[in-house]
């Protein structure tokens, strides 16, 4: 254990094909002719976060162990969120293979290995057991994602978009960071273990609460929820279509990720202020609570005037990241297993979605929601695989969509008192949601086309499809291969160190 | 596969042939569309059959694993497991063959749909699916499941068939309905979270039985209760629907094509119903005695709200929009009584109303076709043109104003007798609407069939509806055709079982015996 080339490195093994794809993946860019295609680059990034994606399912069964003096944790927690990213940033990597920059020379290469990178990021966030590494990897998963936003070079949106994303993720950072001097200050340690250990014995309530709200902020960003929630429609427009189901979908829970390591290990046996046995994370539920109801309002009722496809899906996002901040709110036994189960749910409605708006921006240039106008005409079947997406988002039953969104909804009445109101807000902004959803819905089907037909679906964007629609029919009419493979961390008892 | 499993997706063998022929096929496609409806309706009659001859409906009962949501060590081997659960009883079985009979006479209607045939019937027949599930799930997250699916369908059947405002009507549809299923998912959420199980009869065990109380996950104070039981109300309220949440209902009935008005008057609106009784009743009986009082002046309110603006209207379906408001108030009427009267009529009425409204839709259908308007003030003197029409037109009206020895009148004295016996003075109240239903029903039907003889080509002058107009007038050339066989057929049908159930209610009321028994015993008496 002290020595660290003794460790037992086999551990990291998804990390290693991740990262060891991307290395190479950039070596062959360099050396690949200019006039060659890039395509076959981004193929070969899907499979390698497939192939992690089966090494880590295959390091399921083993016992939670830890290395590099404990600030690289493997335990049900990091194996079963690092699936989740791997899913999605496999898939994400399919919309890369079939990007179509509309100006410039494509950029394909790069936009490949930057988004490997940037999953690395989002793996090593799961697995931290340190402050440091922490950082480090949440700064690896930003800083490769404000270079995917600016990707198009020559489209003033593009690079609009990843100029706010620098600049709102900085600002963000420096909130983090600040926040965890405090924490550093008040420990004098950087491990999550003995920081949460530590912090059982201090007597600063107040300088405390500074900290997690601090951290909450800082950690907002990465989760699009309010107050860090305006980024997102900008930087989800202007970035390309494949950058923005990663960020949407891979980013998103990263954020989350960090939000439970992070917050959770830390703060939960913190004492608080006042009544000795509450922690400090109890005693904040009422903040968490006013946030996730105003992230869920403002994302679904400002999601009624977009027009732009991607706006329209920005603020989704943004309400189903109030969705699940309502789950983490509850703080019932359900909170990890629940956000586990819509965080996957998620990631497939939405990366399908996607994968077909992707389509139809390559094909038309735009992606106003005209586009979608009579979609049924001429491709009945990519019509009806974005209206199941677009059901599932809006949490009908009979899709993924409802199972997740019915377990948030028990996680948040299971404890005594129930948290009613936010249910209640949960409840009304779903069917706010119906009103954006079903006019996609309507545009699909009912209205007439006015536009040329679209072409065939590329290879990388049907694959993408049909894994997204299979996923989600299947987890909507047998939720038990879900919850099944969910059985299998064990409820995540090895989650606090 | 099971019984009950294959009379609620038998219809999805239908969608299954109907991808395979071709949209242009529209002779096919109706002949496939309606054979789809059948194999429910004949299972639906045999069990019907069955049970009259003794058989134990309880036999039908199949589960299945579908999912459990956590194996939380603290828990019991069975918490927070869902299955897959069918199973009815007397109340289901009732409903279940109004909604195969009903099924098969709206898939026949359909003829007189002429676009888009097969996705139309494609959405009929998941519109099935649903109505049939929703009557035969035994658990809550199966019932809210086949109950969206009723939502979806119905949204694209109003949205891409109905009249002139369908896509208003269907959102309006959408959110009210919507609201009011979201509200149902939080009680439900609260059920199965605090309970650990979505099944009624568990969840009747867990709210009654002491014993099984202590195998609660948390706890559910009395007050707890009672909100629980008001949210489920409320959320009924909106699908019955109840004044003031009835604006959706009258746009729906308008806009939408007869043959899914059918299914939505018919069926559709009978969802509130069973809800209310199977989870208010059922589930609730003690905490649903503090709302019957509510209940019932809210169903006098819509009886005498609905008849007086059906007394103003000048448009057939804005008359029969309301008259559905007021019948449905009735239920609750009956429901409100909460004896075993009340209960009974409460059934008795929503199937009488299923039938009678189906009647009057596949007669308004036709009468949109052939004229071009269901415009009260464009029509008249029809009972010359189209005399068998006029009969069946005239039938309706009498089924629906409560004549004796209709299945109206067995529905409205019962409820009425029921709330007589508890809470008389508001029965005297309420009872002022049914001599209103005789003014609005027979004014509208005599203006049309008796007074000054329309002139066709004037009437189509003031034609909203797209879906039929093209059709219509192309025919305008010819004269008038008086009601064909194929459509007399299902006209002759409903009125048959109209009067069989109003001469004969124990037809009805055999199957329900039992069920409204058990509910008494709840009731504690």
């Amino acid at each position: 254990m002290n020595n660290v080339w003794q460790s037992d490195w086999s551990m990291m093994a998804p990390e290693w094909i991740v990262l060891a794809a991307a290395i190479v993946l950039l070596v062959i860019d360099l050396a690949l002719p200019s006039d060659r295609s890039r395509r076959p680059l981004a193929w070969g990034a899907a499979a390698a976060a497939a192939l992690a994606m089966i090494a880590t399912a295959a390091m399921i069964p083993a016992e939670p162990a830890s290395i590099l003096h404990d600030t690289f944790r493997l335990d049900a927690f990091a194996k079963a969120f690092k699936l989740i990213l791997l899913a999605g940033g496999a898939l994400a990597l399919l919309l890369v293979a079939e990007w179509e920059p509309k100006e410039g020379s494509p950029h394909r290469g790069e936009f490949a290995y930057m988004m490997l990178f940037a999953l690395l990021g989002a793996m090593m966030v799961a697995s931290s057991g340190d402050l440091l590494t922490l950082f480090v990897s949440l700064e690896l998963l930003s800083v490769s994602s404000y270079i995917l936003a600016g990707l198009r070079k020559t489209a003033s949106a593009s690079n609009e978009a990843a100029l706010k994303y620098v600049i709102n993720g900085g600002i963000a950072t420096a909130i983090m960071l600040f926040g965890m001097s405090y924490v550093f200050g008040l420990t004098g340690a950087t491990n999550l273990g003995d920081i949460a250990r530590r912090l059982q014995e201090t007597n600063e309530p107040y300088m405390l609460a500074l900290a997690f709200l601090l951290l909450l902020i800082g950690v907002s960003f990465k989760l699009a929820t309010v107050p860090f929630h305006m980024w997102a429609p900008d930087v989800y427009e202007g970035a390309p279509v494949p950058a923005t189901a990663f960020f949407a979908v891979v980013s998103k829970t990263a954020g989350f990720v960090l939000l439970l390591r992070l917050l959770v290990t830390m703060f939960a046996a913190a004492p608080s202020e006042g009544r000795e046995p509450s922690s400090l994370l109890l005693s904040m539920q009422p903040v968490i609570t006013i946030l996730a109801g105003l992230t869920m309002i403002i994302g679904s009722v400002v999601a009624l005037r977009q027009r732009s496809l991607k706006r329209l899906l920005a603020y989704s996002s943004i309400a189903h990241a109030g969705y699940l901040l309502a789950g983490f709110a509850a703080m019932s036994w359900a909170m990890i297993d629940s956000l586990w189960m819509y965080l996957l749910v998620y990631t497939l409605m939405n990366i399908g979605a996607f994968a077909i708006i992707a389509h139809i921006v390559n094909e038309t240039g735009s992606d106003d929601l005209d586009g979608l106008a009579g979609l049924y005409r001429h491709r009945p079947l990519l019509a009806a695989a974005l209206g199941l997406f677009l059901l599932s988002l809006a949490g009908i039953p009979g899709t993924a969509g409802f199972i997740a969104k019915l377990y948030i909804f028990i996680g948040l009445v299971v404890t005594e008192p129930g948290h009613y109101v936010l249910a209640a807000v949960m409840a009304i902004t779903t069917v706010i949601s119906y009103v954006y959803y079903f006019n996609l819905i309507v545009q699909l089907f009912f209205r007439p086309t006015f536009t040329a037909p679209l072409g065939r679906l590329p290879a990388g964007l049907s694959t993408a499809v049909v894994l997204c629609a299979l996923g989600t029919l299947a987890i909507g009419w047998a939720p038990g291969l879900a919850y099944d493979v969910l059985a299998q961390f064990g409820h995540f008892g090895d989650f606090l160190p | 596969m099971t019984f009950l499993s294959l009379l609620v997706f038998s219809p999805l063998l239908g969608i299954v042939l109907l991808m395979f022929v071709r949209k242009t096929d529209a002779k096919m496609i109706q002949w496939l569309g309606t054979a789809a409806t059948v194999p429910p309706l004949i299972l639906a009659l045999f069990a019907f059959i069955q049970s009259g001859r003794g058989f134990r409906l309880e036999q039908l009962d199949e589960a299945r694993d579908w999912v459990r949501l956590t194996d939380l060590p603290f828990l019991t081997d069975t918490a927070y497991v869902i299955r897959y659960e069918l199973g009815i009883d007397g109340l289901s079985l009732v409903f279940i063959v109004l909604t195969a009979v009903l099924a098969t006479l709206a898939a026949v209607a359909s003829m007189l749909v002429k676009t888009e045939k097969k996705g139309f019937f494609l959405w009929l027949l998941a519109l099935e699916i649903g109505m049939l599930g929703v009557f035969a799930a035994a658990n809550f997250v199966w019932f809210f499941l086949f109950l969206e699916v009723t939502l979806v369908a119905m949204f694209f059947l109003v949205g891409k068939w109905g009249g002139f405002e369908r896509e208003r009507a269907a959102y309006g549809y959408l959110l009210y309905n919507g609201l009011g299923s979201a509200l149902l998912l939080v009680v439900i959420a609260v059920l199965i979270a605090r309970t650990g199980t979505a099944n009624f009869a568990l969840l009747h065990e867990m709210l009654h039985n002491p014993v099984a109380q202590g195998q609660w996950i948390a706890p559910l104070t009395e007050e707890g209760r009672r909100w629980l039981l008001g949210g489920l109300l409320l959320a009924f309220a909106v699908k019955l629907p109840a004044v003031p949440l009835h604006r959706w209902l009258i746009r729906v009935h308008v806009e939408a094509p007869p043959p899914v008005v059918m299914l939505h008057a018919g069926v559709l609106l009978k969802i509130a119903a069973y809800g209310m009784i199977r989870f208010g009743v059922g589930l609730f009986p003690d905490e649903f005695r503090a709302f019957a009082g509510a209940i019932a002046v809210f169903g006098v309110i819509n009886v005498l709200y609905g008849a007086l603006l059906a007394l103003r209207q000048r448009e057939l379906k804005h008359v029969l929009a309301y008259s559905s408001v007021s019948h449905m108030g009735v239920v609750l009427i009956g429901l409100g009584a909460l004896n075993e009267a009340g209960i009974q009529g409460a059934v008795f009425q929503s199937v009488a109303h299923g039938l009678i409204s189906a009647l009057s839709f596949l007669l308004v259908g036709v009468l949109a076709h052939r004229m071009g308007t269901t415009d009260i003030n464009r029509l008249g003197g029809l009972a010359k043109a189209m005399p068998l029409f006029s009969g069946y037109l005239l039938t309706a009206a009498l089924a629906l104003l409560g004549l004796p020895g209709m299945a109206g009148f067995v529905g409205e004295f019962t409820s009425f007798l029921g709330l007589f016996q508890t809470k008389p003075a508001l029965a005297a109240a309420g009872a002022l609407g049914l001599i209103f239903a005789a003014v609005y029903s027979l004014k509208a039907i005599l203006d049309i069939t008796f007074g000054r003889a329309c002139d066709r080509q004037e009437a189509v002058v003031g034609w909203r509806d797209p879906q039929v107009s093209a059709a219509s007038l192309g025919e305008l050339q010819g004269g008038v055709v008086d009601l064909q066989a194929k459509e007399a057929v299902p006209a002759f049908i409903l009125v048959a079982l109209i009067v069989a159930v109003g001469v004969y209610p124990q037809l009805l009321a055999a199957p329900l015996d039992a069920v409204v028994e058990t509910m008494m015993n709840g009731l504690g008496g």
